[in-house]
């Protein structure tokens, strides 16, 4: 997610005015990797299971629910919710390891 | 007492708090206008966050798009909460910790470009209104339906209440009276929800009682039995959609794309005091927004439910007096196609059109109507799609003040999302155009009253087009999200994420992801709707999907622009970096 268009078309020069420091950078690329896997996991949840993989899944049931239907109607809004509580406590976290808390 | 003076009082006492909370909450200056001052709580903000978003058609409409389109109404469900997520991952905490007041403020800002911020402010005010004239609306139908009030005049009542706290108090205001809207508009959606499920299922939780099996006796699922009753009357089952998965998927993602870059939702997110505040309050937003849009999918399969039951293979004259009370207003009719006397509810529109009463009363003692029927369905029931939720009460004898109820809680779901947008408005046109576009000398005080003068005449157009609805407004509500996918949000995440980004990029980005988007959704819905069928869209996606085509042109042709012109300067990398670190957001920046 770091800057395609800097460092694919005007080289590493350009970087000589980003005055960030080596624990910026850290912590903005833990960040990143973060939202990485989280986005992986909200698009499995709505996307995926809600809608690509829907057919497959409603074969299952949870209670009178066929599972991919629940899902698409249910499921995906609760996964919402807990991803952004678990991002909201991890970045305090990695906020406090790097110091850079607000 | 009567339900009639039920709802009166009910309304009156939620306008009295409204207006009580409107006067204790003065805005006393630009920032208190703008973003309530800085320092709302995340968690009242998340509250007042979730108020803004329901709208009257959340509240009033949502249920019975899903009561109707089954699995197919899922789009809405995740793409409209799924949004939260990219706000909390990848907008709110960089524009807070950015720190100023609008929207067009951080793309103006960012971009170096007083062009960028006027291509914003035209984005903004587009969505608004679009979505504004909707509310107006809404208020019109609810005092129309429940108070006995001709639409225009509870039109101009819901202008006279907006006014009030949203041109006094500003943001400030806004904020806690949504506060006291989201408590009126949960309790009137979750009450009758309960009582409905526990009717239907012995279970009282509308999530677990749509899982769970009938109290007739036969043992069978809720979603079961719909799916069987549908599938004999040759409607398709309840939980199998009849839209393509391209398009599902398309829907979906542009309005999460969307709803994260509309600009009501995101300017709430500057009203915190910290960066990590926006993160807090976008997770509450969603979970008091869940506490209605789990419950919606219930309340749809349970009103379908008992519409079917109640309603066909039904002896007109033997038919419950929810029926005929909602026949009287017009929203429900019945066209005996077959002289038999008996209602039936099959797939097909039963007539073209809206019904045309007569003022005759037929064999059976329906209401005439006068349309031509379609003769290739054998349906002969009309029924309006958002009486849904107002009439569930009715269907299932609940006592008067849950009706009254409702009457209150959706005019709250109108009102503060009306407020909301009047306010992203009026800062649009007082603080980007005026302070900082045009007559950049103008005093903080100066800036105060046009942002009040730009309110009122926002009120005036909005309320224009609630009493006198374009034909087009029911038509674009897509061009709302599709808009704000294909525009605002490519635009304000490679501000925060793409530091290269460069304002030849992002001008050119937003220009080209809005006219494609413009024109798609324009030539289907208003030059050519008759050629609007899945054989002519592109890809096979609707309108209503196309901000996901839109938003990727937007990304290719900023990427592509970028690449070969000068890059961004030394200042704007630095702002990039400072507003990428939570620390040192403290007050929102006055100029």
């Amino acid at each position: 997610m770091d800057d395609p268009v800097s460092t694919a078309d005007h080289g590493d020069a350009d970087h000589v005015g980003d005055e960030t420091t080596a624990t910026e950078k850290a912590y903005w690329r833990e960040n990143t990797r973060l939202l990485c896997s989280l986005l992986v996991v909200w698009f499995a949840a709505s996307f995926g299971c809600g809608i690509l993989f829907r057919d497959f899944l409603d074969q299952f049931s949870l209670g009178g629910y066929p599972l991919g239907f629940w899902f698409a109607q249910q499921g995906s809004i609760y996964i919402f919710i807990v991803l952004i509580a678990f991002y909201a406590v991890r970045m305090r976290q990695i906020e406090r390891k790097y110091d850079l808390d607000d | 007492m009567e339900t009639q003076t039920l709802v009166y009082i009910f309304v009156a006492l939620s306008f009295a708090l409204y207006i009580g909370i409107a006067i204790w909450s003065r805005a006393g200056s630009t920032k208190d206008f703008y973003v309530a001052g800085g320092g709302v709580n995340p968690v009242v903000n998340g509250m007042a966050t979730a108020a803004d978003w329901m709208s009257a058609a959340s509240f009033l409409s949502m249920a019975g798009i899903l009561a109707f389109a089954g699995y197919d109404g899922s789009v809405y469900l995740m793409g409209w909460t799924g949004g939260y997520v990219l706000l909390a991952l990848l907008l709110a905490p960089y524009l807070r910790k950015f720190g100023q007041f609008t929207v067009p403020d951080f793309i103006g800002t960012r971009y170096y470009s007083k062009a960028a911020r006027v291509v914003a402010v035209i984005c903004l005010i587009f969505i608004s209104f679009t979505y504004i004239a909707g509310q107006m609306r809404g208020v019109g139908i609810v005092f129309s339906q429940f108070l006995q009030v001709e639409i225009t005049m509870g039109v101009i009542i819901g202008m006279g209440i907006v006014f009030i706290y949203a041109v006094m108090g500003g943001m400030k205001g806004i904020t806690y009276t949504q506060v006291a809207q989201y408590c009126v508009l949960i309790f009137a959606y979750t009450v009758p929800a309960f009582f409905l499920s526990f009717y239907l299922t012995d279970n009282p939780i509308p999530q677990l009682g749509l899982g769970s099996q009938l109290n007739d006796g036969s043992g069978t699922y809720v979603l079961e039995k719909l799916d069987n009753v549908l599938v004999q009357l040759g409607f398709n089952a309840y939980t199998d959609g009849s839209k393509s998965m391209i398009d599902v998927f398309c829907i979906t993602l542009a309005l999460m794309v969307g709803t994260a870059g509309l600009p009501h939702v995101i300017v709430r997110f500057f009203t915190v005091p910290k960066a990590s505040d926006a993160r807090k309050s976008a997770g509450w937003a969603l979970v008091f927004i869940a506490a209605l849009y789990t419950i919606a999918p219930a309340v749809g399969a349970f009103g379908m439910y008992n519409l079917i039951n109640k309603v066909d293979d039904v002896e007109y004259a033997q038919v419950e007096s929810f029926f005929t009370a909602w026949e009287d207003a017009g929203l429900y009719a019945w066209q005996d196609k077959n002289g038999d006397g008996v209602m039936q509810y099959r797939p097909g529109v039963a007539f073209e059109g809206k019904p045309e009463f007569t003022g005759q009363r037929g064999p059976a003692g329906e209401r005439v109507i006068s349309n031509t029927p379609n003769a290739e369905s054998a349906n002969e029931v009309y029924v309006d799609r958002d009486t849904l939720v107002l009439a569930n009460p009715q269907i299932a004898n609940l006592p008067g003040w849950v009706v009254a109820l409702m009457a209150a809680g959706g005019l709250a779901a109108a009102l503060s999302t009306a407020a909301g947008l009047l306010l992203v408005i009026s800062s649009s046109v007082s603080h980007d155009l005026l302070k900082s576009t045009f007559t950049p000398n103008i005093s903080a005080k100066g800036e105060l009253l046009a942002a009040r003068v730009a309110a009122t005449a926002a009120i005036v157009v909005a309320g224009y087009l609630g009493i006198y609805p374009p034909g087009w407004v029911a038509q674009v509500v897509a061009f709302a999200f599709g808009l704000a996918a294909a525009s605002l949000f490519p635009a304000i995440f490679m501000g925060i994420f793409f530091k290269g980004m460069n304002k030849e990029g992002a001008v050119a980005g937003m220009v080209s992801g809005l006219g494609f988007t413009f024109s798609y959704i324009a030539y289907f819905k208003l030059m050519n709707p008759a050629a609007n069928t899945a054989d002519s869209w592109l890809f096979g996606i609707s309108p209503e999907g196309i901000g996901v085509i839109g938003m990727a042109i937007n990304f290719a042709v900023a990427i592509g622009v970028a690449s070969f012109t000068a890059k961004t300067p030394l200042e704007v990398r630095r702002l990039v970096d400072s507003i990428r670190i939570p620390r040192g957001a403290g007050e929102a920046r006055t100029h």
